[in-house]
């Protein structure tokens, strides 16, 4: 299915703000199937980006994805590995793919991570994002480095 | 595997027949089976489970959750109540009970909803034996269910999702596909869409419940279907339902009923 023409056909430049205001997710703005500007300005840090991604209560990437990291046991096979994916996808892309990875798919079972999830959420974890904006930025700068 | 290798060659020497073979199969399919991958894409749990688990399930002596289908049988001679009865009183045998728990869940009249094999031996305790029900995840509760259900064992399930039980069918259905939780995920997300998938330590399976009540060793115990379904809900973060609900029981039988035709395993043993 071709995100990029239903994304480009409904606007091309939309405004998504969090649902509640209490939450916190920050606002951005998406330019066809990328977010362009960071979420917080402060430029990511790969050491902990790579942290969050193995981290289980965090991005916890390795359950889907295979990743360089041999250290790390039972990598998932669900998505694709992301070996060099720092050279398929800019960091624009890599940011919408990971703020909300539902706009460019809406049926895959990859979290949108930074959108706060409505239905049935478990006291602890209501209104709130998966991943803070800047920890999202964190992961963008850490996988941007995995090069082929 | 082998035997089936064969079929096909023979099958394909008989060139149209064989084409005529496939259609009539798929036409007769169709009816009775509401999974749309077909009933032999699905396989039970057991698949996936390792060699030491498996052998551990496959021998009665080895198989821990005998323990709790030891407790079921006492429990079955145990008079208990106002009326002064046992399950015994009334069914006699436990093995009356064989090929009952492939047909649950079941509509029940009397409720106007479904039944799991759970909520009928609770109203037979209250209704017949004027005794307390038992709760879901006791250890009386667990080891009838699996005793009952062991009655079974190796019969194809055989529900009924048309009539009455088709509403009830379609809600579990609709709650199957629901995304819920903070991960914002379904069933179908993990156990349709990628089974057979790797997802970090654990390979996803078709998700049914053909073998449960389970003993799971991460449990270090025998547990029902609907503590399986609370533990999926809470890893993607989402609030359970109770155990023994309405939503839980629909969930069961459209499960139950896309495992249709495959054979009753209780107890498994799952890791
Ligand atoms: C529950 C499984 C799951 C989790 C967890 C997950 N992903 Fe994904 N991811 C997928 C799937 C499946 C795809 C394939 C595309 C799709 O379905 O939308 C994907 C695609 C991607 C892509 C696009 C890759 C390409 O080559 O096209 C990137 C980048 C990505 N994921 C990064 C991440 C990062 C970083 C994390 C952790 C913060 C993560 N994913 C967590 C399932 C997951
Ligand atoms: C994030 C992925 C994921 C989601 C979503 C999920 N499960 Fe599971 N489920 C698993 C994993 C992993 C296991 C253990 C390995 C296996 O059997 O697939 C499991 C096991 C099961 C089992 C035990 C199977 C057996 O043979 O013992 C059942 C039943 C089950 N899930 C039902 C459900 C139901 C119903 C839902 C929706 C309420 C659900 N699951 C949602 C990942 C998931
Ligand atoms: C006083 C008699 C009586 C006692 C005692 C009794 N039952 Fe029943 N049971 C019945 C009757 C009558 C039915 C069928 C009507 C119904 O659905 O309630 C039935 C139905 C059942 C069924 C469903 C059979 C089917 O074909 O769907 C199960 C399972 C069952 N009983 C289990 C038990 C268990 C376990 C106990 C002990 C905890 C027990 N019963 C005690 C009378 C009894």
């Amino acid at each position: 299915m071709s995100y990029r023409l239903i994304l480009g056909a409904i606007v091309g430049v939309a405004v998504f703000s969090s649902l509640l205001a209490s939450s916190n997710a920050h606002d951005y703005i998406v330019v066809d199937d990328t977010i362009p500007v960071s979420l917080t300005g402060v430029p990511g840090d790969p050491v902990k980006g790579k942290k969050l991604s193995v981290n289980r209560k965090k991005g916890n990437c390795l359950a889907c994805h295979a990743m360089p990291i041999p250290e790390q046991q039972f990598h998932g096979e669900v998505g694709p590995d992301l070996s060099g994916v720092g050279s398929r996808m800019t960091q624009a892309e890599l940011r919408l793919r990971l703020v909300n990875s539902k706009a460019l798919n809406p049926d895959t079972i990859m979290p949108a991570f930074h959108k706060v999830a409505l239905n049935r959420v478990l006291k602890k974890f209501k209104g709130k994002t998966i991943l803070g904006a800047q920890e999202i930025e964190d992961i963008i700068a850490y996988i941007s480095t995995l090069k082929s | 595997m082998n035997f089936i290798n064969n079929i096909t060659r023979v099958t394909s020497l008989l060139g149209i027949a064989s084409l005529l073979l496939a259609y009539t199969t798929n036409v007769s399919h169709s009816g009775s089976n509401p999974n749309p991958q077909g009933v032999n894409k699905m396989k039970s749990g057991y698949h996936w489970a390792t060699a030491p688990t498996r052998e551990m399930q496959d021998d009665d002596f080895s198989n821990p959750a005998f323990l709790w289908v030891d407790i079921g049988s006492e429990q079955w001679t145990t008079k208990d109540g106002e009326a002064g009865k046992s399950c015994a009183s009334c069914h006699s045998g436990v093995e009356t009970m064989k090929g009952v728990a492939a047909t649950y869940p079941k509509y029940s009249a009397e409720d106007g909803k479904l039944r799991a094999v759970q909520h009928q031996i609770n109203n037979c305790r209250t209704q017949q034996m004027k005794a307390k029900p038992w709760k879901w995840e006791s250890d009386n509760m667990l080891g009838v269910a699996a005793l009952v259900k062991n009655q079974s064992k190796g019969m194809p399930i055989k529900v009924k999702v048309t009539g009455e039980a088709q509403p009830f069918y379609n809600k579990g259905k609709k709650s199957y596909m629901l995304r819920r939780g903070g991960l914002d995920m379904s069933c179908k997300n993990c156990h349709m869409d990628y089974t057979d998938t790797r997802i970090r330590a654990n390979i996803l399976s078709n998700g049914l419940g053909n073998g449960f009540p389970t003993y799971r060793l991460k449990w270090q115990k025998i547990g029902s279907l609907h503590r399986r379904f609370r533990g999926c809900n809470k890893n993607v973060r989402a609030t359970p339902f109770k155990s023994g609900s309405d939503v839980y029981t629909n969930l069961e039988l459209f499960l139950t009923a896309h495992a249709m035709g495959m054979e009753i395993e209780t107890p498994s043993v799952r890791n």
